[in-house]
């Protein structure tokens, strides 16, 4: 038996929350391509954002460097993660929060339903964090008899379309505003019937909608972008004001938020507060962000509470390549430049985390046999690497969780053939000679097996030359 | 100069016209090319599929093959990035020091066909000419693993006759990305629709790009629709010359 | 054992044979003094659908007025000049307001702490004449007064000057998001109106 402790690095556990895929991501992908409008939809979406973001990104002269300054801050960050949790939970509690420690999503959920029942309140209004989608908190939620609200308007029309998020940052970006005004009518009560599909009109509708709520409800669970172990400050960056009702109104605020997120010190956040806006909406700044350090009396929520979730993310730790995925930001810059996210949507990837970030985080939260065609789910382009604001590598993460996951064994055999004829000059030139004289399957690539027939399908198969390259040149 | 040509298993085996290119145009320019016949694939498939295990005999035979000449050079993008940035890390990570050492020199002595030109030879007009409508795609490992940046548009831009028209969305993936393009077939045919989607949108007769790997996924897609785009190395390009045969086989 | 110990123990088994970082290079442009360029922020702010009113601090209260109408309800941080506010229109100094007439009020006129002229930002730190965050988020209209020795270059100089210990608020235009087809839109759940006043010959 091996020797395990408490102590040691685990992975995400089954049966709780949204990390692992439900069927692998071929066929899932296969479905989203087939879907003419989901296609149009992230088309016209990616390539907005794409455009915006070059902009802003390219005023800073010192963009690059400010790259350089976040990946090394996560680097530190995560060398000296213990000694940040601590002095976290130490400034935090010194200024009158309250701090929870969740080894895994099945914690993290009790711990956050026994604060709500403990407040005797029935509803809470959610900010939208991934952190919460990941252990589904929702669902925790209600079943214990406690309805969230999420109040960040692409959450709510996911929310009310009985949808799946599909994107880190926009979780509606699958829906144009044709669908979203269908959606409102369908499931909005007491929406205009003669709503348009003018954006800042269906803006006004989830203002209309949503503006009693904040005003009556006494609880807000929140996730959190920094959390700053000098001085216990935590951060919501967002857009629509949302966040600041709920970090503001209600008497209660729960905050749940991954041990990865801790930065060192106050400072830190001039580099972070410059990368993520541009990197993620591609605004020099986003609309409004919320700093709030425990309890302030006379303003905003008197009971405050923090929950570290680790829930994986000790195990990703322990991995000396992919260990990097923990410095993403969540600012979702390698969904909106990856070719293969804009074909096929976030829901292909299974996870709450999709696209790049989440084909490194997923497999590695969960254990890669969980989540094991998500590191293959990438050309390998590098796009995201260069679009990443912390220089997260994700291409060679990517390689690195190929030679750990489950190989087939028909493609085992294959690979080790060919490596063993490769190694072999002479059977080398016989495999391409015999190549050459066993063309039995035509251009169109008839009987061919698996995966090779993939190929086919939409590809012609090359035509042989006349003579390899090292024929001709022995013989010239 | 002597330059060692590593021609890779694919241009070898199904694409010899890219290989040959290159020895005569850097013949042309008055270098000596030689080619050691003990050498036969980097290993790229095996280590990006996750089989870097597997791969270690063929980086070994790499760093034997390569090892005594000065300047290596290779008409792909992603056989040079697989030498620079993956040969040295194979060897290290099963555990042979040494080895990764001497990759890491081979490494440092490789260039692709347009780095070598551009940045070791010093030429941009390599005095070619190429009377054709040529668009040309960068692809992913020039672009953003060796980061060749224009020099090969550079050396097009000086082709007489040649017509360079810009493709729209050049640096997005064609979408083959080695065993993806069997294990993600529909993903990889999506994104295949779209690169001539914009391929076609030029009005080109010629396709151009550094990599055989990639010619071979556009080339296959645009002759399975009969769309009467060729797809060509710029190797073969900057090869041809008035008087010598435009394509060299 | 806690889950505290739990997860603690969990990470050092992980961190170990872990490098330790090296130094963090901060190469890019930091927290030197520098002049700020009002017109930079001016334009930042218009940009995101802020509007900009430039005026001596003498203007102050005429542009307010401008900007608010008569017979409207404003609320007012406790510390706010009130030479700042016009006479026809119904102050409401926030004494511990209940939100409900917050919320019901047409504006709401505060200072603020900070603002950076690069990504067009002005920050509120809820001192005496900003008042509680809730003042400024319920009313639909937000005007917001800035003395230009308030105003800095970027978003490092912001950072050095602003105390983590307070609850802090930066705002970027009025309430927006892109949520609808990764498109900005103006107006949610915050004031969908924002005024920025730069008094320009200071206080």
């Amino acid at each position: 038996m091996t020797r395990t402790f408490l102590g040691m690095p685990a992975t995400a556990p089954r049966g709780v929350g949204h990390l692992r895929e439900g069927e692998p991501f071929p066929a899932a992908a296969r479905r989203a391509l087939g879907d003419p409008q989901l296609r149009r939809n992230l088309g016209h979406a990616t390539t907005t954002i794409r455009a915006k973001s070059g902009r802003v990104i390219g005023e800073l002269p010192d963009w690059q460097q400010l790259r350089d300054a976040g990946s090394a801050l996560k680097a530190d960050t995560m060398a000296r993660l213990p000694e940040l949790l601590e002095q976290l939970e130490s400034a935090v509690t010194a200024a009158g929060g309250t701090v929870h420690w969740a080894a895994d999503a099945t914690e993290a959920n009790r711990i956050v339903t026994g604060l709500v029942r403990a407040t005797g309140e029935q509803r809470v209004t959610k900010v939208k964090s991934m952190a919460t989608q990941e252990i589904g908190l929702n669902e925790a939620l209600a079943a214990a008899g406690i309805e969230p609200v999420e109040t960040d308007l692409a959450e709510l029309i996911v929310q009310l379309g009985a949808d799946r998020p599909s994107h880190i940052l926009v979780p509606a970006i699958h829906r144009n505003r044709a669908e979203i005004r269908e959606i409102f009518l369908r499931a909005m009560p007491g929406v205009d019937p003669a709503l348009s599909d003018e954006p800042a009109a269906l803006a006004g509708a989830a203002r209309a909608y949503l503006r009693e709520t904040f005003l009556r409800t006494k609880v807000a669970v929140s996730g959190a972008n920094f959390a700053v172990a000098e001085t216990g400050t935590l951060a919501v960056v967002e857009s629509e004001g949302n966040g600041r009702m709920c970090l503001t109104l209600p008497e209660t605020l729960i905050t749940v938020m991954g041990i990865e997120k801790v930065v060192p010190s106050w400072r830190d956040l001039e580099v972070f507060l410059q990368l993520l806006p541009r990197a993620s909406t591609g605004e020099r700044m986003n609309p409004y962000t919320s700093m709030w350090t425990g309890v302030t009396p006379g303003d905003g929520p008197q009971q405050v509470h923090l929950v570290l979730l680790d829930n994986g993310r000790s195990a990703v730790l322990a991995d000396e390549v992919g260990r990097q995925a923990l410095h993403c930001i969540r600012c979702s810059a390698c969904l909106n430049v990856c070719p293969v996210y804009e074909r096929t949507g976030g829901h292909a990837y299974g996870s709450v985390y999709p696209g790049p970030i989440g084909a490194v985080l997923s497999p590695q939260l969960t254990g890669v046999a969980d989540n094991a065609s998500l590191p293959y789910a990438s050309s390998l382009c590098g796009a995201c690497f260069d679009a990443c604001p912390v220089k997260i590598d994700i291409p060679s993460i990517l390689v690195h969780l190929r030679g750990r996951a489950p190989h087939p064994r028909a493609e085992a055999a294959a690979m080790a053939a060919a490596a063993y004829v490769m190694d072999r000059p002479r059977l080398y030139a016989a495999a391409q000679r015999a190549a050459r004289l066993g063309r039995l399957t035509g251009r169109r690539g008839r009987g061919l097996p698996p995966p090779l027939s993939g190929w086919a399908a939409s590809r012609d198969v090359p035509e042989p030359p006349p003579a390899t390259f090292r024929e001709w040149w022995a013989r010239r | 100069m002597r330059i060692a040509l590593f021609a890779t298993c694919l241009a070898d085996t199904l694409f010899p016209r890219a290989a040959i290119a290159t020895v005569r145009l850097l013949e042309r320019l008055g270098h000596e090319v030689v080619f050691p016949a003990e050498q036969t694939c980097c290993g790229q498939m095996h280590v990006n599929t996750g089989y870097a295990r597997d791969a270690v005999p063929l980086v070994r035979r790499h760093v034997r093959t390569f090892g005594p000449y000065d300047v290596v050079v290779t008409p792909s993008g992603s056989c040079a990035g697989s030498v620079r940035h993956q040969h040295a890390d194979v060897a290290a990570a099963a555990g042979d020091d040494r080895l990764a050492a001497r990759a890491a020199a081979v490494a440092g002595r490789t260039y692709e066909l347009s780095e070598l030109l551009v940045d070791v030879l010093g030429v941009e007009d390599v005095g070619a000419y190429y009377p054709h409508r040529v668009t040309y795609h960068p692809t992913c490992h020039s672009l953003r693993v060796l980061r060749v940046g224009d020099r090969p548009v550079r050396l097009l831009r000086q082709v007489r006759g040649l017509d360079l028209v810009p493709l729209p969305a050049a640096e997005q993936c064609c979408g083959f990305g080695g065993t993806f393009a069997v294990k993600n077939a529909d993903v990889s045919t999506a994104m295949l629709a779209d690169k001539m989607r914009h391929v076609l949108s030029t009005g080109a007769d010629v396709c151009a790009a550094a990599d055989a790997s990639c010619l071979m996924h556009i080339g296959g897609g645009l002759t399975r629709l009969r769309a009467g785009v060729r797809t060509v190395h710029i190797a073969e390009i900057l090869a041809a010359t008035e008087t010598g045969r435009e394509a060299p086989a | 054992m806690t889950s505290r110990d739990v997860i603690l123990g969990r990470i050092r088994e992980a961190l170990r044979g872990y490098p330790a970082a090296g130094a963090v290079p901060r190469d890019y442009r930091g927290s030197d003094d520098e002049p700020a360029d009002m017109d930079l922020l001016a334009g930042r702010l218009a940009d995101y659908r802020a509007h900009v009113h430039r005026t001596a601090t003498i203007g102050i209260a005429a542009t307010i007025a401008r900007i608010l109408g008569d017979g409207r309800v404003v609320v007012a941080p406790p510390g706010l000049p009130l030479a700042w506010l016009p006479s026809r229109v119904e102050v409401l100094i926030d004494d511990g307001l209940p939100d409900e007439r917050i919320a019901a009020a047409d504006a709401v006129v505060t200072a603020a702490a900070v603002a950076v002229a690069e990504t067009g930002t002005i920050v509120l730190d809820a001192s005496a004449d900003q008042g509680r965050r809730v003042l400024s988020l319920l009313p639909d209209l937000h005007v917001c007064v800035l003395r230009p020795e308030q105003v800095v270059p970027r978003v490092p100089q912001a950072i050095a000057r602003l105390d983590p210990r307070r609850p802090l608020t930066w705002i970027s235009g009025p309430s927006a998001t892109s949520d609808i087809e990764l498109n900005r839109v103006e107006g949610v759940h915050g004031p969908r109106n924002l005024h920025v006043i730069i008094a320009e010959d200071g206080s």
